[in-house]
């Protein structure tokens, strides 16, 4: 075995040095004159191929072993295992939404004023708004296992109705949230109609360029929406008609406190929280009525749903707008909180960051969208903040270069170890005796 | 005995895919109350038949109607033709043109189901959820469209329930009670052919379609389809029709029988009128009618 495991480990060491010599070993340098000098690094070629080749011992020599006799191991202490699973479940999901409660308060306790800010606004803030995001493309890919690559559309058209209504016509916040839905809703529907016939990728492949042209019409209808120049003063929304402000009429005035941007930050979390919930909880008592269980079906077997008398029109165009209308909310929210949009925000990399949170957390899985979209954005956010990875790396390291690449191989390596995403087992929507969960492998994953 | 009134007239059936005549001007009838079999060899256009009553293929050529209750909305039948109409539903029953449907109406309002030759179960959903995903129409209707479900109304509840027990009942009958919350795609097969009979069964057909429920079954878990496709038949209102290979379940329950070969209709008749016609045994082993005997001596019949 150890002949083997030094024969693998040569191997890799082979491919790792022909691989980083050209990447690692050379490097190609400008001096002082303005000429190419071809510098090398050789002790840090051998540093990355030494890492290559103990990495492979490692594996073949340890842990390929241990996996072999976990395999083989009789499943004896599932049964504790699993009552500890069920217990984590049922409590996890009361105490988490508890901890988002308090959270503003326990930052502000434990970081200050001014400290808090960042994390209430930067991280709070930010993993709601995604957390909801991920919760109204659940709808659709989750659930009714349509792939829509395109989901970031009903966002910019929620930010855009909120930004224009609210500009031209002053309307409140309040009103203009049910409104930005209700357009998005029917921005969904609308593409819905087209991709009504369409399955798997090609479906993906339509749901992506409908997300192209909104952003292209956002860009070049320069007279409405000022094109790459974005709209600016977008009014913020108000506590019940008070603007967060250091006037005198402002928040910190009325009630007497000493004026800081923090107040505002809190009341937008609570908002986005608010908006949070209420996605949760119509989602979940959605899956629970019989629409919620045609689109499972629908993601099942489409054929099946026919044959018992389900209209699969309406059936795909209510998931397409529940979740486009969910987008739309988020949108009118991101743009009363940043107060300035472009067609910057809304490319395909907010709707792949947005189906990464869906899959990663485990299709169709509130708790487990909840979680990915904590580990994706709050990662990424604090990759920012890891200085610590300067102390490994060296002192030029800056993490925030190379926050995508952690987070891609992080991403790799959780997709391996959970290929269903976190959350891989579905909870049926009724019992007659006793809830238990459907294994990951029944589920299928649509034809989306 | 008084013959029953017609339930299923199927007549100038055609369908072409593009120069394949899969079924040519095939006409029969079920009636109400009576099992009918639909039989042949392979590929002789059966499973496409079943395609069209149930509206999931639009038939070339034909007419295919359904009724419901008085049986003298039969007299109607040309005039509603004429019409353009789909359907003619007057209180006392109704009149519907399958072709004209397409096919989740079929299941809805011509309350004709259907089960497929390759089960097609919810396989990620429980067995309960299937039985209730086949009640979607009555419960949508109670969840006021979802609006006042999501607020969760008691009237839903109390739809849910009654779905529920409908459900029980299905489940009882076809002995999966004890499996009802587990996953549909992890029962045995024998199990899954039944919970796709109980699942078309809870739309409350007037007219069931069974494509081959027997495939793949041993003899004991055909003995008890039977028993169920009778229960079926004897005390649900329900009729049957039927697709089956399986000639044990086909002599024995079938109150009549059709036999297609190459999408043409070559016998008609009640199961022991079919077993000895020369034309239906010519078909199933596959020779000329003339050289039945001759071949029939050879195998030894």
């Amino acid at each position: 075995m150890a002949l083997r495991a030094a024969r693998d480990a040569a191997i890799w060491g082979g491919v790792a040095l022909a691989v980083f010599v050209p990447l690692i070993g050379l490097q190609a340098v400008q001096d002082i004159r303005g000429e190419l000098r071809l510098d090398t690094r050789w002790p840090l070629l051998v540093v990355l191929v030494a890492m290559v080749v103990g990495g492979s011992l490692v594996n073949s020599l340890l842990i390929a072993p241990w996996r072999e006799r976990r395999g083989r191991r009789v499943p004896h202490e599932n049964a504790a295992l699993a009552r500890a699973a069920a217990a984590f479940g049922r409590w996890f999901p009361p105490f988490a939404v508890g901890f988002v409660i308090v959270f503003p308060f326990l930052a502000l306790w434990l970081t200050g004023m001014q400290g808090s800010v960042k994390w209430i606004d930067n991280f709070g803030i930010q993993i709601l708004i995604y957390v909801m995001l991920g919760f109204g493309l659940n709808i659709v890919v989750g659930l009714a296992g349509l792939l829509d690559l395109g989901y970031v559309a009903f966002y910019a058209v929620g930010a855009y109705a909120y930004a224009l209504l609210a500009k031209e016509f002053g309307f409140s916040f309040f009103t203009l949230l049910p409104l930005a839905g209700i357009l998005a809703a029917f921005w969904g529907i609308i593409l819905g109609f087209p991709v009504l016939r369409l399955r798997g990728d090609y479906l993906a492949i339509v749901t992506l360029a409908f997300g192209e042209i909104i952003r292209l019409v956002l860009i070049n209808w320069v007279p409405v929406t000022n094109g790459y120049a974005g709209i600016s003063g977008i009014p913020r929304p108000t506590f019940f008609g008070i603007p967060f402000n250091a006037s005198d009429e402002g928040f910190a005035a009325v009630f007497g406190l000493e004026f800081s941007p923090i107040y505002r930050g809190i009341f937008l979390y609570y908002i986005i929280l608010a908006l949070a919930l209420l996605t949760a909880f119509v989602t979940v008592r959605l899956r629970r009525l019989p629409i919620g269980r045609a689109w499972e079906a629908l993601r099942e077997d489409e054929i099946a749903c026919r044959s018992l008398g389900i209209d699969t029109t309406t059936t795909k165009l209510t998931a397409f707008a529940i979740g486009a209308m969910f987008g739309g909310f988020a949108g009118s929210f991101f743009a009363a909180r940043q107060g300035f949009i472009s067609p910057e925000s809304f490319t395909f990399m907010e709707s792949a960051t947005i189906v990464a949170i869906v899959v990663l957390g485990g299709m169709g899985s509130q708790i487990g969208v909840a979680v990915a979209a904590v580990a994706m954005i709050g990662g990424t956010e604090l990759l920012r903040e890891l200085d610590v990875l300067k102390e490994v790396f060296g002192r030029e390291f800056d993490p925030t270069q190379y926050r995508m690449l952690l987070f891609g191989f992080a991403m790799v390596l959780i997709m391996i170890w959970k290929p269903r995403g976190l959350i891989s087992s579905r909870a049926p929507s009724v019992f007659l005796k006793e809830r238990k969960a459907v294994a990951g492998s029944l589920v299928k994953e649509g034809h989306g | 005995m008084a013959v029953a009134p017609p339930l299923l007239r199927v007549e100038h059936l055609t369908m072409r895919f593009g120069g394949l005549v899969a079924v040519g001007d095939l006409g029969f009838t079920a009636r109400r109350g009576e099992i009918t079999a639909l039989i042949g060899p392979n590929g002789a256009g059966k499973t496409t038949v079943f395609n069209c009553i149930t509206g999931f293929y639009k038939p070339t050529e034909g007419r295919i109607a359904v009724v419901h209750g008085e049986a003298g909305l039969w007299d109607e039948l040309e005039a509603l033709t004429r019409r353009g109409d789909r359907h003619l539903t007057l209180a006392n029953g109704g009149l519907f043109l399958l072709e004209r449907m397409p096919d989740h109406l079929v299941s809805r309002q011509a309350k004709v189901a259907r089960t497929f030759q390759n089960i097609r179960l919810f396989s990620g959903m429980t067995v309960l959820e299937n039985l209730l995903v086949a009640q979607h129409a009555p419960l949508m209707l109670a969840s006021g469209f979802s609006l006042l479900g999501v607020l969760g109304v008691a009237s839903y509840r109390r739809a849910e329930r009654a779905a529920i027990d409908k459900a029980k009942h299905w489940l009882a009958l076809t002995g999966l009670l004890d499996r009802a919350d587990e996953p549909a795609g992890a029962l045995p097969y024998g199990a899954q052919r039944r919970l796709e009979i109980a699942r078309a069964m809870c739309t409350d057909p007037v007219l069931l379609c069974l494509d081959e429920p027997a495939a793949g079954l041993n003899p004991r878990e055909s003995a008890a389809l039977n028993e169920l496709i009778l229960t079926i038949r004897d005390r649900h209102a329900t009729s049957v029709l039927l697709i089956e290979h399986d000639m044990s379940v086909v002599m024995e329950i079938s109150d009549h029988v059709v036999v297609l070969d190459y999408g043409v209709k070559i016998a008609d008749g009640t199961p022991e009128e079919v077993r000895n016609d020369q034309k239906v045994i010519a078909a199933y082993l596959g020779v000329a009618d003339d050289e039945v005997e001759a071949v029939e001596a050879e195998v030894g019949l």
